[in-house]
């Protein structure tokens, strides 16, 4: 018998040959691959960051941190602090101080690395006419842009992640590429992100963000400081979403919105604690969580400091 | 009989006691409010403080009149109605700002000073909730001082400009 026949109908391929073939092809892709780069294949098989040990992370570290250095021509630090045990981050914004000057959004952006163009934002300010039923957020308006702030018969409210304790984008991810982490920050693993955005769909607050192309950013305006989940450069393709600034606050600092603010609204805290802001906030504040009718069981409660 | 002698002096020498260590107690949670937080110093203009530089020997006037110095500050003043400088300010000793009950406090710890009337403000700043933290959410914060965002006789925050709103869908090319 031949290996394949031609028929009126084509060409017949019979499944050992298939086989047989496809096994030279995969071999032949390999080859050049081979000679380029070693990085290339351990990219391949690296696993989800949250199942590897120790020293598995710090040779993916390691091979970022060569990757970043090649193509950015900067020194990049990757780091993969740990949660601190017994902490539960919490963040407070007092919605009585909010003027809506958008200095948390653009401090987010320098902070964490986010794309310039196309644009990627992670704090959306929404502005509300005062009296109005407000909760109302489709018809919320983004793209104000008066001569000073705050203004008149306008109020804002900044919306970021919320940091679920009952995250519905975690569980919408077919590839498991974003879980939270025992401190609370629901993060990607941009590696394991292949881009299906149903994590998009899935968040009730439009906290997740998607590369549509290769980020653009000047390289001198990276910050170097990052976290395997945080602020480390992305791939086009692949969600992004607000970490808490997690290469900041888990070394104890607070995030790059907290101290941007500079009407002292946004408060940040262990929500274990009964000593800190937040709990003060929620203990002694109004406060109210964004759709908590959808059982997201949001941490970040925002309050109002003025009219108890 | 006897024990009611006694009870007499006892109640009476803790009554005394009160009265010596209350003060103090209270001085050392004073402190202890200032040791707890950092705070940066007052926005004097530069070259302007210690008052005393120039007004030491100046005669003292406490009347509401149009000023030589600081007229700026008298036309621009929107605190209080009817507000004068010797409502905060210390005719003796310009180097302190005094308070309502005549006791003096340094313009580092001013702060006391709004507290009096701003009681809600001054507690829910104490605790860092009023203003701006920076440092570590779990190690040392730096407080500010209220009149660092606050400018004592004008108060209110002054609106600034927003920075540029997010690109439209539509202008993405």
């Amino acid at each position: 018998m031949g290996k394949f026949t031609k028929k009126k109908d084509g060409i017949h391929l019979d499944r050992r040959s298939f086989l047989k073939g496809a096994a030279l092809g995969v071999a032949g892709i390999a080859l050049p691959l081979h000679k380029a780069d070693a990085s290339v294949w351990e990219a391949f098989f690296q696993k989800r960051f949250i199942e590897m040990n120790d020293a598995e992370k710090k040779q993916v570290l390691a091979r970022l941190e060569r990757e970043y250095e090649e193509k950015y021509k900067i020194a990049i630090k990757v780091g993969d602090e740990k949660a601190i045990p017994g902490v539960l981050f919490g963040y407070g914004l007092d919605l009585s101080r909010c003027i809506g000057c958008r200095r948390c959004v653009y401090a987010c952006v320098e902070e964490n690395n986010q794309s310039k163009d196309p644009q990627i934002q992670w704090i959306s300010v929404l502005r509300f006419k005062k009296g109005e039923k407000w909760v109302d957020l489709e018809n919320s308006d983004r793209y104000y842009n008066p001569e000073l702030v705050p203004e008149e018969g306008y109020f804002t409210m900044p919306v970021q992640c919320q940091q679920c304790e009952n995250p519905p984008c975690v569980r919408a991810c077919p590839t498991q590429a974003t879980w939270k982490e025992p401190d609370g920050i629901v993060v990607v693993d941009y590696n394991w992100c292949i881009g299906c955005r149903y994590c998009m769909a899935a968040c009730p607050y439009g906290a997740r963000h998607f590369n549509w192309a290769e980020p653009g950013r000047k390289p001198e305006e990276l910050n170097p400081e990052t976290h395997y989940l945080g602020n480390r450069p992305r791939y086009k393709g692949v969600v992004e979403k607000c970490t808490f600034c997690i290469q900041r606050t888990r070394k104890g600092l607070y995030p790059a919105c907290v101290e941007a603010c500079p009407v002292g609204a946004r408060k940040f805290g262990n929500l274990l604690d009964p000593n800190s802001e937040i709990r003060y906030a929620i203990e002694h504040k109004r406060v109210f969580r964004l759709k908590e009718d959808l059982n997201t069981n949001p941490k970040f409660y925002y309050f109002f400091a003025y009219g108890t | 009989m006897t024990k009611k002698l006694k009870a007499g002096p006892v109640l009476y020498l803790i009554l005394l006691a009160a009265i010596i260590v209350l003060p103090v107690i209270a001085r050392a949670e004073d402190d202890d409010i200032s040791n707890k937080f950092f705070v940066p110093p007052p926005p004097f203009s530069p070259g302007i403080f210690p008052c005393s530089q120039c007004h030491r020997g100046m005669p003292v006037n406490k009347h509401p009149r149009k000023l030589q110095m600081h007229q700026e500050i008298a036309d621009n003043f929107k605190h209080m109605p009817g507000g004068w400088c010797f409502d905060c300010h210390n005719p003796d000793n310009r180097d302190k700002l005094r308070l309502a009950n005549g006791k003096l406090v340094s313009f580092k710890k001013s702060y006391i000073l709004c507290g009096q009337c701003h009681g809600v403000v001054l507690r829910d700043w104490k605790v860092g909730l009023h203003g701006k933290r920076t440092g570590m959410w779990n190690g040392k914060k730096e407080y500010r001082l209220c009149v660092n965002c606050h400018w004592p006789h004008n108060p209110p925050f002054k609106a600034i400009k927003p920075l540029p709103p997010p690109v439209r869908p539509a202008d993405i090319k």
